[in-house]
């Protein structure tokens, strides 16, 4: 078994370990609709979880991503509905500030994590002014697409699946991916080697926010309304989701199938804390004590293969 | 490769010059290289190798002079693009592949054509057939992650991608020490197929601290001091002596022999003692010689954490170190030249869990007054100093504690003459005290301070070397592989 495989392995374990968990507390889960009930909201999580791993795929860190996440859900929910084509140029315009903030981060070379903190106030004071109050409504088609019924297998896990097949074709498998990959791996090597350093880290925040936007629309075909403070949550566990799917802060080390795992693992434990009956206030803190045992026994692993690798 | 027995040189340089700041890096170079060559290029630490290569292969704009690739114009101007598309190709001493990145995905990044359907195949093919070709017998899986890779699998991998052939054939390939990480077969296989590309036109630069493999391989010898070329030769034109005399420094201006107290210190008792075999005695200057990168900053690692605890700090440490990287590991630089300077003393000058200000300010004005920091005031910013005032901080720093030992990191990079008289002279004064000195110096003056200098090449100790041995030219000898002559 080769390291990227033993990558995917803990964080598949640990989903199924927790699946397993809740299923036994709440049988009636084991089907087509508790399956949907549970994974519903981890859709968007996951594609959140996706921007948040190609901004670590080059070295960085992005502490804007749930803001601009609730931002997008704002502009979905208003102007996407009343007047579309200024409603998608927004949208389009939210991609290209992404953009440049990472030309911006690359070409001052600043702190990336200092720049997204600053755009988070930027983003969620936009998101105020265009919704002052929680409302709005979601534009019909994206309703309709997000509550589809396919048969056999809900839309949830369906959704998981082809955002995971995506991205993993996009990062994984396509010759753009590998270049974006090589600048976290060794952005020397790769300026050396002729590329501009500059475009493909622009192009890595590009897509994330793509992916960012994509999230803010699904979560407002959930969620029928919108609100300013919608997703600030999504920061922190898109990083977590990440990172439990075997990613790594540095290094361009990341696994985008690993990613989804990891945000489905996350959405799971908010739903199987509830089913223990834990009282909310303690869920919070619940939910890092998983993360930290899910990361406690990746250290574990990967140290006996290092030491075995080592002897 | 057939049309390319036109004599146009592959690159041509004329009176290249590259400055950095004040540093001379390049001093007016002029060199061509022909289809077919084979240019051993040879020279100590410093003498501008790295930078001439990085003027060829496009990483670097010149500051004077012009560059020519191929059948185009002269320019002062460069670009890493136009060097590639001219078929210049790298294979960097410090291992440049991305170690996240399979062997196939690496192949990619230097070859931008590799895109649309089938890409991996063909960059699997490509690498794998050209691995066959140079390492016959390698075991590379080109589906590896190049991190899982042993240090010679990758270079060997990096070899193999800068030789293949995508867009355009390689035309010159530049292989900066390229075999000091792989054993002697592989070595061997490597320099059969340099001899085989350069047979087909091809032409390469072949930069080697092993003078037995440049001696063999190059049709020319080039050697390179102070930032220019101080001698060319054809093959057979140099021997083994020949090139080392060729290397080294210009004699000592005359300076009087700084061991003219040569000190005896048999008797003295052994303070440190590691299991790779370097030992010091109390009062005794130790050097650690050789080219850079060659194990002495490891050895001083070491030592220091052999003899430091990580969890707690202490009064009387065993010992102190000077850095030689002063802004990654010296100086902190938004702190105050006292507080730098008495950071290392703070368990002795704290009472009752303050610091004692007045004894701090104390300490400062000492050492000040001891080892003459030029400043008004000691609370003006560190980085107000001159660079060799700023180091004489940061051993103040390192004598200011109680430490009997003190290891120093090539601690006079960058400072002037003056003032490493001044620090030569303290150190002395301090060995004949009874501290030890342990001295990593890239620089052969400071070497020959030494009562006993260690060489190291490839992280051993090659060589110790002890009073009137220590000699220029010994510690050459030692610092590159010299085979006992057939």
């Amino acid at each position: 078994m080769n390291r990227d495989q033993l990558r995917i392995l803990l964080p598949v374990v640990s989903l199924a370990v927790l699946l397993g968990a809740v299923f036994w507390l709440q049988p009636r889960a084991m089907s087509y609709l508790g399956l949907n009930l549970l994974f519903n909201l981890a859709v968007p999580i996951a594609l959140a979880t996706i921007a948040q791993m190609l901004i670590i795929m080059v070295n960085d860190l992005d502490l804007s991503i749930g803001t601009f996440v609730s931002f997008v859900a704002c502009v979905t929910a208003t102007l996407v509905q009343t007047d579309p084509v200024l409603g998608y140029l927004v949208l389009a315009a939210g991609i290209a500030g992404y953009a440049a903030m990472g030309a911006l981060i690359h070409l001052r070379n600043l702190p990336a994590i200092v720049v997204t903190l600053g755009m988070s106030f930027v983003w969620g004071g936009l998101a105020v002014l265009i919704l002052p109050s929680p409302g709005g409504a979601s534009p019909e088609w994206l309703r309709s697409l997000m509550t589809v019924k396919p048969p056999l297998v809900p839309m949830a896990i369906v959704a998981s699946v082809v955002i995971a097949v995506a991205a993993h074709l996009l990062v994984r498998r396509s010759a753009f991916g590998v270049v974006l990959r090589g600048v976290g791996g060794n952005a020397a090597s790769v300026e050396r080697a002729g590329w501009s350093v500059l475009k493909a880290k622009a192009a890595a925040y590009a897509l994330a926010g793509f992916f960012g936007t994509l999230s803010g629309m699904a979560l407002v075909g959930l969620t029928t309304a919108a609100d300013a403070n919608i997703a600030l949550r999504y920061t922190l566990l898109s990083i977590a989701g990440v990172i439990l799917g075997g990613g790594e802060f540095t290094g361009g080390r990341v696994s985008p199938v690993g990613a989804v795992i990891g945000a489905l693992t996350l959405a799971l434990a908010g739903s199987f804390l509830s089913f223990m009956r834990l009282s909310p206030d303690w869920q919070i803190g619940a939910q890092g004590a998983i993360l930290i045992l899910v990361l406690a026994v990746r250290l574990l692993v990967s140290r006996g293969r290092g030491r075995r690798v080592a002897a | 490769m057939s049309d390319q027995t036109d004599t146009t040189p592959v690159v041509a340089l004329e009176n290249a010059r590259k400055l950095f700041g004040a540093v001379r890096a390049l001093d007016g170079v002029t060199l061509a290289i022909a289809p077919g060559e084979c240019l051993g290029l040879v020279g100590h630490n410093g003498a501008g190798k790295s930078t001439l290569v990085n003027l060829v292969n496009g990483g670097l704009n010149l500051t004077e002079g012009t560059i020519r690739l191929g059948a185009g114009t002269a320019s002062p101007e460069t670009s890493i693009a136009a060097a590639r598309a001219a078929g210049v190709r790298c294979v960097f001493q410090e291992l440049s592949l991305c170690p996240n990145l399979t062997v196939t995905e690496n192949v990619r990044i230097p070859h931008r054509g590799l895109t649309g359907r089938g890409w991996r195949r063909r960059a699997r093919a490509i690498v794998a057939e050209k691995l066959a070709e140079i390492f016959p017998g390698h075991a590379i899986d080109p589906g590896a992650a190049v991190g899982a890779l042993s240090i010679a699998e990758r270079q060997m991998v990096e070899i193999a991608i800068a030789f293949s052939v995508f867009d355009e054939p390689p035309r010159l390939v530049i292989l900066d020490e390229p075999t000091s990480s792989l054993d002697a077969g592989l070595a061997e296989q490597l320099l059969a197929h340099v001899r085989r590309f350069c047979a087909a036109g091809g032409a390469v630069i072949f930069i080697s601290h092993m003078l037995g493999e440049i001696l063999d391989i190059a049709s020319r010898i080039v050697v390179m001091k102070d930032g220019r070329i101080t001698e060319e030769r054809a093959r057979g034109g140099f021997d083994r002596q020949g090139l080392v005399d060729a290397m080294g420094h210009v004699a000592a201006e005359g300076a009087e022999d700084p061991r003219a107290a040569a000190r005896s210190l048999e008797g003295a008792e052994v303070v440190i003692s590691t299991p790779g075999g370097l030992t010091a005695r109390r009062g005794e200057i130790v050097g650690l010689a050789g080219l850079g990168g060659h194990g002495q900053a490891e050895a001083l690692e070491q030592i220091c954490l052999a003899r430091s605890s990580s969890w707690k700090g202490t009064r009387s440490p065993k010992v102190a170190f000077v850095a030689g990287d002063r802004a990654r590991d010296g100086l902190f630089p938004i702190w105050s030249i006292l507080r730098n300077a008495t950071l290392s003393r703070l368990p002795a000058l704290t009472r009752r869990g303050l610091v004692d200000r007045a004894a701090e300010e104390e300490m400062a004005a000492e050492w000040r007054r001891r080892i003459g920091i030029r400043t008004d005031d000691m609370d003006n910013p560190i980085l107000s100093l001159s660079g060799g005032n700023q180091q004489k901080v940061l051993f103040a720093r390192a004598l200011g504690t109680s430490a009997p030992v003190v290891l120093m990191d090539d601690p006079m990079r960058g400072v002037d003459v003056g003032t490493k008289r001044d620090v030569y002279d303290m150190i002395r004064a301090e060995a004949a005290g009874g501290r030890t000195f342990i001295w990593y110096s890239t620089e052969t003056e400071e070497v020959c301070q030494c009562d006993r200098v260690y060489v190291f090449r490839l992280g051993r100790i090659a060589a110790e070397l002890t009073g009137a041995e220590i000699t220029e030219e010994n510690i050459l000898a030692a610092s590159f592989e010299m085979e006992a002559a057939e």
